[in-house]
């Protein structure tokens, strides 16, 4: 669990940024993300890990373009769906996370949030840091710092 | 001016204004310890700094307040006039720092046993216990804490010159400073507070904000007192009016230091002032007649110069770096007793100031070790027939977007045998490996922790903890460091640190429909290749060259390096039209060749993120003026990959040769067309079956391809889009199974069927592909099947996967580089973490790491160890003793089996039979899973 979240005390009321990830619900602490915008021209990186879209210009800073859905093992998007992409800071580096949609944001209980089931992929597991039963759906937590740690080691591994 | 004494000044003056700010809390709380610790402290460093650059005044005034402080330092009570006096030293100090900044690093005449007697005597009186009032002391009048700064100082000098007790009557040598501690508070700037004169006329209006902060103050004296008080003040510059502070304002105001981020922010927002003009420029060119264009073009014009100056702000000539090392060196040579010559080079080639700061350090100690460890003594010297006197040269020059700083002495080299020596005594070579090892790979064990072979550990260096540090700071940056070494005639380190930020013309090409930037540094000139025209390149054997005058020149197509070559230009070869990009990267050139060449910008190097920093051929990214993100090329990594692809030619032939030897593969290849003319193939054992279907049956759903086999849906995939579309009425299809799913994979043709010995040459395509060999005497294609069946086959590794074990982990060991490139899909797709090695050698390497498997499968017959031995030592080891290991032989005789058995191997299983492989890999780890499930 990302330090962050383990940190705080449980009827501690955490604010998630809400996307929407082929047809699943994800949440990333308010805390973790700067900005949601609509990425343009993006240049593909060759040679890059497979995860990796290219890097775009956000307003003079360079962000590399992660395509969450091939993260996640996802089919990839057809190209005339819209994607819009989830702006986060990892080592003082800005990364876009390409999700399909951005919902609300929701306040949640710390206590409401439930341990991943042990037969989850390996894969999202190391990734997500619990789950929340909300009415409609499940609502996975990601660990942005795992999300990208990960391809950094899958790539130099 | 001396640098030193430059650099000494703006960081005393930034101290002072420091100290201000800390007098006057001091005032308020003389007893807080904290305070006055680092008042002291500062006052210190300015002590001990003014001792060494021989500043005799400065340092024996800071001396004697030193002195006082200390006693209050140690607990004597502190009284309100003994704050006092502090704050005349610092005025005292900062007088003296003004004289060096206007007279050039010259002391003004002065006296200032006066101010030091009254230090000396009141560190005397704070001693006692109860002090009495010693006439020494100024009068309490003069001492009011919270008095109006200027004030104090008037009254201070008044006190100066009529106190009785002043051991000499002279006059002051504190000018009139009307930078009183209170005033630091006030809203100036800084670096005007430290100019010490200001003219008696400025001096109401600068005290009001004093006075409105100390409430206290108390009536000011009359003007006729400060008058006299700034007549009587002899160090006072004559032109302590306007012209005094003005030229004090132009004097070190002229180095002022500005936080890097700040410089950093200002950066991005030029860039984005440079993108919105550019894009009013673009407006402008459609609406040619409109009142904006002149305006426009005169913002346009400052904005090209904001950008030029905004960027130099970051640039510092590499000679800062330096300054320190003469004065470093010189105390080396007289502790170590060698003459040593320092020469320096290229000290005004400008590199960003964070890599400046951060290669500081690395480059003392270079210098260091080079004059301990490399140069011997005179003696020595003499004895080797060199000249007494050791030479050290430092010397700096950019080289395609990097700098490279080489730090070389004429001593005697490494010791080639004792680094050979200790790196065996360290553990870090073998002995038997260590022969085998080159000058050139020992020496680059000197950058390994904790290692010196200096027989001595000396004051200077020796402890071993030297050049490992100094390679860890250079690869922090991004860097690089080596060293060539001749006996007898001294080492030179080489260190290659990039320009991380730093403005580059560039020119940007296109290649695979993606544009580039080549750093221009690096570009010798543009060829044109055309058919038919005077250039062309040509193959000669694999490598594609480029005549030109006289030279063959080496090509490397930028789209195939990177893997992104359109099918067109891919088989065009060397035929296409293109452009040649001639580099020279140090002392290699070669060609690079593009699609085209579109123009030259000057660009700002931005780094890439961490993700990507593995990939070696991108020194950076940059924003281009359109406000497009292009990626630039690395000329040096570029000539790597170069000699790369020079020499793993020569590995093939190697290869190719050890193939020969053993008598070649021998193995059932279907062969076959998809896509384009080219035969492709795939092992046969690979395939279950061949099938023909109709075209009409198959059904495309949500963008896959079905079809209706053996009553149900068998997924289709297709080499690429065009075989997918090639309105084929028949379509051959070879059936892959796995786990009883079967794929169908759709080509255009099947050629035949071979069974025949080829070597391979791997890695010549693009994906998917795991290389060409010669079938039938045609260059043939060989597949890497399981690059098109991973998304249909994944599943399979998801439903294990969900069953809750993790991946079993698998270690294949094979010589055979096609067997390792053919399996390692397979066994990925079947759900295994394939850890593959070429030897057994490479086996234990990773088992000596630590890392642990559920089963191991390896071939027989492989150079050095074979598979029996193998198996024998995993026995043997308490370890490794109960994994399953199956051997893979082409061997399948029946005594070779039974050898098998007996060596400890599990199971022995022929080196084409895939789905025994894979049943006999399922029963080994399915027991491990019900233990751990």
């Amino acid at each position: 669990m990302s330090t962050q979240l383990a940190t705080l005390r449980d009827d501690a009321q955490i604010q998630f940024v809400t996307v929407r990830i082929a047809g699943q619900l994800f949440g990333l602490p308010i805390w973790a993300v700067h900005d949601v915008f609509v990425p343009q021209r993006i240049t593909p990186v060759p040679l890059a890990p497979a995860e990796i879209d290219g890097v775009l210009n956000l307003r003079g800073r360079i962000v590399t373009a992660v395509n969450m859905r091939r993260r996640l093992g996802f089919p990839l998007r057809d190209a005339d769906e819209v994607e819009i992409a989830v702006g986060v800071d990892y080592l003082g580096e800005t990364y876009g996370l390409l999700v399909d949609e951005v919902g609300e944001v929701l306040t949640l209980d710390k206590s409401r949030l439930t341990t991943k089931p042990p037969n989850l992929d390996p894969r999202w597991s190391a990734m997500t840091d619990g789950v929340f039963s909300l009415d409609a759906e499940l609502m996975a937590v990601l660990d942005v710092e795992v999300v990208l740690a990960n391809i950094k080691e899958e790539a130099s591994a | 001016m001396d640098d030193l004494l430059q650099e000494f000044l703006t960081e005393t003056n930034e101290s002072l204004d420091l100290v201000d700010a800390e007098l006057v809390k001091f005032e308020r709380d003389p007893n807080n310890a904290d305070i006055l610790g680092n008042i002291f402290r500062l006052v210190h460093t300015i002590k001990g700094t003014s001792g060494f650059l021989g500043l005799v005044r400065l340092g024996s005034v800071a001396h004697a307040a030193e002195t006082l402080m200390g006693r209050f330092r140690d607990g004597a009570p502190v009284k309100p006039d003994a704050v006092d006096l502090v704050m005349q030293s610092i005025d005292r100090v900062k007088g003296i720092i003004h004289d060096l900044e206007t007279n050039d690093g010259v002391e003004g005449e002065g006296d200032d046993s006066d101010l030091i007697g009254a230090l000396e005597e009141m560190a005397e009186k704070v001693l006692q216990p109860d002090p009495e009032p010693a006439p020494a002391a100024p009068e309490p009048v003069a001492v009011q804490a919270g008095a109006d700064a200027d004030d104090d100082l008037d009254e201070l000098e008044r006190l100066f010159r009529d106190t009785p007790v002043d051991p000499r009557p002279a006059p002051p040598a504190a000018p009139a400073s009307a930078s009183a501690p209170k005033k630091a508070e006030s809203a100036t700037p800084p670096r005007a507070e430290s100019a010490p004169p200001k003219s008696s006329a400025a001096e109401p209006s600068a005290a009001n904000p004093a006075a409105v902060k100390s409430p206290a103050s108390r009536p000011a004296p009359g003007v006729p007192a400060r008058a006299e008080a700034a007549l009587a003040s002899r160090e006072a510059p004559a032109a302590s009016g306007d012209d005094g502070a003005a030229a004090s304002r132009g004097g070190p105001a002229q180095s002022i230091r500005v936080n890097v981020d700040t410089l950093e922010q200002l950066m991005t927002m030029v860039s984005e002032l440079v993108l919105t003009r550019n894009q009013l420029l673009d407006l402008m060119r459609r609406h040619e007649e409109s009142e904006f264009k002149v305006p426009l073009q005169r913002l346009s014009q400052v904005t090209a110069e904001l950008q030029e100056a905004v960027m130099k702000t970051r640039m510092q000539p590499i000679g800062n770096a330096w300054q320190k090392l003469p004065r470093i060196l010189r105390d080396l040579s007289r502790d170590l007793g060698k003459p040593i010559d320092l020469q320096m080079l290229g000290a005004d080639t400008e590199l960003d100031r964070q890599v400046l700061e951060m290669i500081k350090d690395p480059l003392t100690h270079m210098i260091r070790n080079s004059a301990d460890h490399g140069l011997e003594t005179p003696a020595e010297r003499v004895k080797a027939g060199k000249r007494e006197v050791g030479t050290i040269r430092l010397s700096a020059y950019h080289e395609g977007g990097h700098i490279i700083i080489e730090v070389s002495d004429d001593g005697r080299g490494l010791n080639t045998a004792r680094i050979r020596e200790k790196a065996v005594k360290n553990g870090l070579v073998s002995e038997l490996e260590a022969d085998k090892l080159s000058d050139a790979q020992v020496h680059a064990f000197i950058f390994h922790a904790g290692f010196s072979t200096a027989d001595a550990v000396t004051s200077v260096s020796g402890r071993g903890v030297g050049m490992d540090v100094v390679r860890t700071n250079i690869e922090v940056i991004g860097g690089s460091v080596n060293v060539v070494s001749r006996p007898g005639q001294g080492s030179t380190f080489l260190i290659k640190i990039p320009l991380t930020l730093a403005i580059v013309s560039a020119l940007i090409v296109e290649s695979g429909n993606e544009r580039f930037a080549i750093p221009q540094l690096a570009v010798v000139e543009l060829v044109r290749v055309q058919k038919g025209s005077e250039h062309r390149i040509e193959r000669f054997k694999d490598a594609p060259v480029l005549r030109l005058r006289d030279k063959l020149l080496p090509i490397i197509y930028l789209d195939q390096l990177l893997g992104i070559g359109s099918p067109e230009n891919v088989n065009a070869g060397v035929a296409r039209d293109s452009f040649v990009v001639v580099m020279q990267v140090g002392n290699r050139a070669f060609g690079i060749g593009v699609d085209n060449v579109l123009h030259t910008e000057e660009i700002v190097i931005k780094p890439v993120s961490s993700i990507l920093r593995h990939v070696s051929m991108f020194s950076g990214t940059t924003i281009l003026g359109d406000g497009s993100v292009i990626m630039i090329i690395d000329p040096n990594s570029m000539a790597q990959a170069m000699a790369v692809s020079l020499t793993s030619g020569a590995a093939h032939e190697e290869a190719q040769k050890a193939v020969a030897s053993k008598g070649g593969q021998s193995m059932s290849l279907i062969v076959f067309r998809a896509g384009s003319a080219e035969p492709k193939a795939v092992p046969l054992s690979l395939v279950t079956r061949l099938e023909v279907f109709d075209a009409e049956r198959i059904e495309r759903v949500t963008g896959h391809d079905l079809v209706q086999y053996r009553g149900s849906l068998m997924p289709l995939v297709y080499f690429d889009e065009s075989s997918r579309n090639n309105g084929q009425k028949e379509r051959p299809l070879l059936v892959f199974t796995d786990h009883g799913r079967a794929i169908g994979f759709v080509v255009d043709e099947i050629v035949d069927i071979v069974d025949e010995e080829f070597t391979i040459e791997f890695g010549s395509g693009g994906p998917g592909i795991v290389g060409t060999a010669v079938v039938r005497g045609k260059a043939t294609e060989i597949l890497d099947i399981g690059h098109f069946l991973p998304s249909n086959f994944a599943a399979i590794t998801t439903q294990r996967a969900a069953a809750g074990a993790e991946r079993p982990r698998l270690l294949l060991v094979d010589d055979s580089a096609f067997f390792r490139n053919m399996l390692a899909p397979v066994l990925g797709a079947a759900g295994y973490d394939v850890t593959l090695c070429a030897g057994v050698s490479e086996a234990y390497s990773h088992l000596d790491a630590g890392a642990r498997f559920d089963v191991v499968v390896s071939d027989i017959d492989m150079p050095d160890v074979d598979g029996f031995t193998f198996v024998e030592q995993l026995r043997s080891n308490p370890d490794t003793a109960e994994w399953p290991v199956v051997a893979l032989s082409g061997l399948g005789t029946p005594e070779a089996i039974e050898r098998g058995r007996q060596a400890g191997f599990t199971d022995y299983i022929a080196k084409f039979d895939k789905a025994g492989l894979l049943a006999a890999l399922d029963e080994f780890t399915a027991s491990r899973n019900g233990v751990v499930s």
